[in-house]
């Protein structure tokens, strides 16, 4: 850290051109919020402007930056603290120093655009959404807050800094889940969205100090390079505390601790019960923070530290990830709320995306982070136009919308085929590089390593089943509630730009429509390669590991080509069938979807009810949590009270032995005085009457009496 | 001491003047009229006009105690005129110039 110090510590004035352009980034939407908050409500419009402007700001800057990037087009291009000159000593500990500073590499802006870009949209939307709402001020407010952290988030070069950034987007989303807290169920979700995170954040948290503890630096960069240079087996030998563990065995943890922030964060399995029940929140809400940008900072922040991860912990990682994937997609199929039903899809989607990086797919799974970020939030906007219309989430109540909201239906249309990965859209280049690295994956190794790419392939029958079945129950078919039809309308151009404009998005975001090109002919995999896996080099006091890391990735050259047209194919098949069967059941109605439930019916109602995780949770942890305080509460009172109660008697003693003192005492010696004076007082007044003439005859007595005594003593 | 009531003795003039001021002092104690204090006051000046002249006229003082006496008349006429707008003030005041009703003081 001093190195980077002392040889970047210009004055702010003469900085390069990129530290302006990323604190420019950063900071305008915190002004924003600033003025916003402060000012907003007196400002014209309500200054909903502020908040939008600073974004559209962000965002050109941003793109300024993506353009240099594409100029240089260089794998390796990274803004450093160190090459910028922007590094900032936040608290000098003396041996402990702690820096804020900027770590850019291709990803990073790439995640940079794609953040401003899709928040811009959605401020737009939200000008639309939120119009005449009662805090209208203070939801753009919390949007500018909001976007911040999270541009925060993406260009801190260490730990401490991305982690404090972590906890405001957090607070962000606890905010903006709970905007409508005069109702019951946001406040409610918002607090669980709270809580459930902090379970996360708590492990990220202890990840973050065990690395701290035994490198001594938080920046990522100088992580991986202690890492790397196998200094962190020595470090972690040498400190006693760690003595009964292997350094090995305390790399994995602290990297299966670190991903434990992103399991909460991005909503994987089991920490994935706050996702659904946040769409409770504001639509455009659900798009930016749920959908596109916040959820996406976990698997961010584990391609961040990707180098860090030992196999096991990519293991780890990889079976959360796949587990996920399928598991959401599964009660996404049953549920009637079109939000829950997005909110699932997104949590399967991230599944992807965690499966992705677990099994090395460094560049797929960031890719389809930016790919999903642009027609999630096109999809959870669309969902939030029809919700604008007909006032419900209830899709048994919507139904032939696609006459009433035309413009609402072909972006809906387009995001649902990017999602669902059908060729020439973005989803299917990113979607199908997951699965094909996860086949890849799978023949490099042995038997069970096929299963995350029959899980892949799973979950993508799934999403296109789910998906279909929303578009048919929502725009396609006959309309079920004709009141409510009938009272339908396209949104205002606020609301439909911002959907033509994520839908572009969402066909042209990987660059190339031409599908015979793959993933690795995109823009995005000539930008962002797979970093070094330093943790290798730290277990190569483990041989076996180690090789099977090497096997992992070294093997995967071989088995791309072949592997890649058996995914590709796989998936194209599986998603066909998807939309067969949602064909058969929801649009020539030749199976009844009510009837096959029926028949199914204990297995539907496990998943109609989220497998249970809910009412476990509420089981083991809020009623177990309630058991164990009642515990508590009864050694409290048996014991606490009696020394409390003890206490109180000792002291009313001693405070009545004290009461009598200064009654007698001290009260009894201000009283003598007093008395004393009144008594004087009360014989030298008689004299005092006030009459000039009993003076002069005093005077005279005091005279008369002063003659005699000289006359006669 | 010895008394001696020869017409032209010093002791003669004391006691005339020790009777003044007496009848001064007692005007003044009895008296509630204003008015009436004043002539005590002026009762009791005279009395010590007289005892300068007295003691000019048998001491060694020379002209010295009748200079005084003159300036003891001009003071009483002074002083009385002063005590007068005095008294004007107060009855103007209280509408009465009973002066143990002017006993602002005690209250």
């Amino acid at each position: 850290m001093e190195q980077i110090l002392n040889a970047a510590t210009p004055a702010f004035f003469e900085t390069t051109a990129p530290a302006w352009i990323v604190l420019g980034i950063v900071l305008v939407p915190l002004l924003g919020f600033t003025i916003q908050i402060f000012f907003g409500k007196r400002l014209p419009r309500q200054g909903d402007w502020v908040p939008t402007g600073a974004i559209g700001i962000s965002a050109l800057l941003a793109i300024y930056l993506g353009i240099q990037m594409f100029r240089a087009d260089n794998p390796d291009l990274c803004y450093e603290s160190s090459s910028i000159g922007f590094i900032w000593k936040w608290l000098d500990y003396g041996r402990c120093k702690l820096y804020a500073g900027v770590l850019l590499d291709n990803a990073g802006i790439i995640m940079l655009m794609m953040v401003t870009v899709v928040s811009f949209f959605i401020h737009l939307f939200s000008i639309g959404y939120m119009h005449g709402d009662r805090y209208y001020p203070r939801f753009f407010a919390y949007l500018g807050l909001f976007c911040f952290s999270m541009l925060g988030l993406v260009v801190s070069d260490n730990l401490l800094f991305m982690f404090i950034f972590w906890e405001l987007v957090g607070f962000c989303s606890y905010l903006l889940i709970g905007f409508f807290f005069y109702e019951e169920e946001p406040p409610r979700a918002a607090n669980k969205a709270f809580l459930v995170n902090k379970v996360g954040d708590c492990l990220f948290l202890a990840g973050i100090l065990l690395i701290f503890h035994v490198v001594g630096s938080f920046n990522f960069r100088e992580i991986f390079a202690f890492v790397e240079s196998g200094q962190w087996v020595e470090s972690a030998s040498a400190i006693g505390v760690y003595s009964g563990i292997s350094p090995q065995t305390l790399l994995t943890f602290a990297g299966i601790l670190v991903f434990g922030g992103a399991v909460s964060k991005s909503a994987q399995f089991p920490l994935h019960v706050w996702l659904p029940d946040a769409m409770a929140g504001p639509t455009p809400v659900s798009a930016l923070i749920h959908a596109a940008t916040m959820v996406a900072a976990g698997v961010f922040m584990v391609g961040r530290m990707f180098p860090f991860f030992t196999p096991t912990a990519l293991l780890v990682i990889a079976i959360v990830g796949m587990i996920t994937a399928v598991f959401a997609a599964t009660i996404g199929i049953v549920h009637n709320d079109i939000k829950k039903v997005l909110a699932y899809s997104t949590c399967s989607q991230l599944g992807y995306m965690v499966l992705a990086l677990g099994i090395g797919g460094f560049t797929a799974g960031l890719f389809h982070l930016i790919t999903h970020a642009c027609f999630k939030a096109c999809l959870f906007l669309g969902s939030g136009s029809v919700i604008h219309a007909v006032h419900t989430q209830d899709m048994r109540e919507m139904g032939g919308l696609r006459k009433k909201m035309p413009i609402t239906h072909l972006t809906f249309l387009i995001s649902t085929l990017a999602l669902t990965g059908v060729p020439c859209l973005s989803g299917y280049f990113s979607k199908d590089a997951i699965i094909a690295n996860a086949l890849e994956w799978g023949m490099t190794k042995n038997g069970a390593a096929y299963v995350p790419w029959i899980f892949a392939t799973a979950a993508a029958f799934m999403t296109m089943f789910y998906m279909m079945r929303l578009m048919y129950m929502t725009f396609w078919g006959e309309p079920k509630n004709q009141e409510k039809y009938d009272h339908a309308h396209e949104s205002p151009p606020v609301m439909t730009i911002p959907l033509i404009a994520l839908a572009i998005l969402a066909v042209i975001g990987a660059g190339t429509v031409f599908p015979w090109q793959t993933a690795s002919d995109t823009w995005y995999a000539a930008l962002v390669q797979r970093p070094e896996a330093v943790a290798a080099a730290a277990t190569a006091g483990m041989p076996h590991v180690a090789e099977s890391f090497e096997h992992m990735y070294k093997g995967m050259h071989h088995a791309e080509h072949s592997a890649h047209y058996i995914a590709l194919f796989g998936s194209l098949a599986v998603v066909a069938a998807g939309f067969f069967l949602a064909w058969l059941f929801y649009g020539k109605r030749i199976f009844s979807a009510e009837k096959v439930a029926a028949r199914i019916g204990p297995l539907h109602r496990t998943v109609l009810n989220k497998y249970y995780i809910d009412d476990f949770n509420d089981w083991a942890f809020v009623r177990g949590l309630q058991k164990f305080c009642w515990l508590f509460k009864v050694t409290a009172e048996a014991l606490i009270d009696f020394i409390v109660n003890f206490m109180g008697y000792f002291t009313r003693f001693v405070a009545f032995i004290h009461g009598l003192f200064d009654k007698y005492i001290v009260d009894g010696l201000v009283n003598f005085w007093w008395w004393l004076t009144h008594l004087l007082a009360g014989i030298f007044r008689v004299l005092q009457t006030g009459n000039t003439k009993d003076y002069l005859a005093i005077a005279l007595l005091g005279a008369v009496v002063i003659c005699l005594v000289m006359l006669f003593v | 001491m010895e008394w001696s009531f020869t017409p032209d003795s010093l002791s003669g003039y004391l006691i005339v003047s020790g009777i003044l001021f007496l009848f001064g002092i007692l005007t003044i104690l009895t008296r509630r009229n204003a008015i009436y204090i004043l002539l005590g006051v002026e009762l009791i000046l005279n009395a010590a006009g007289l005892n300068f002249v007295a003691f000019s006229r048998f001491g060694n003082l020379g002209v010295d105690g009748h200079i005084f006496a003159v300036f003891i008349i001009i003071l009483a006429a002074s002083e009385a005129a002063v005590a007068l707008a005095i008294i004007l003030q107060i009855f103007h005041s209280y509408g009465t110039i009973d002066l143990n009703e002017t006993n602002l003081m005690k209250r």
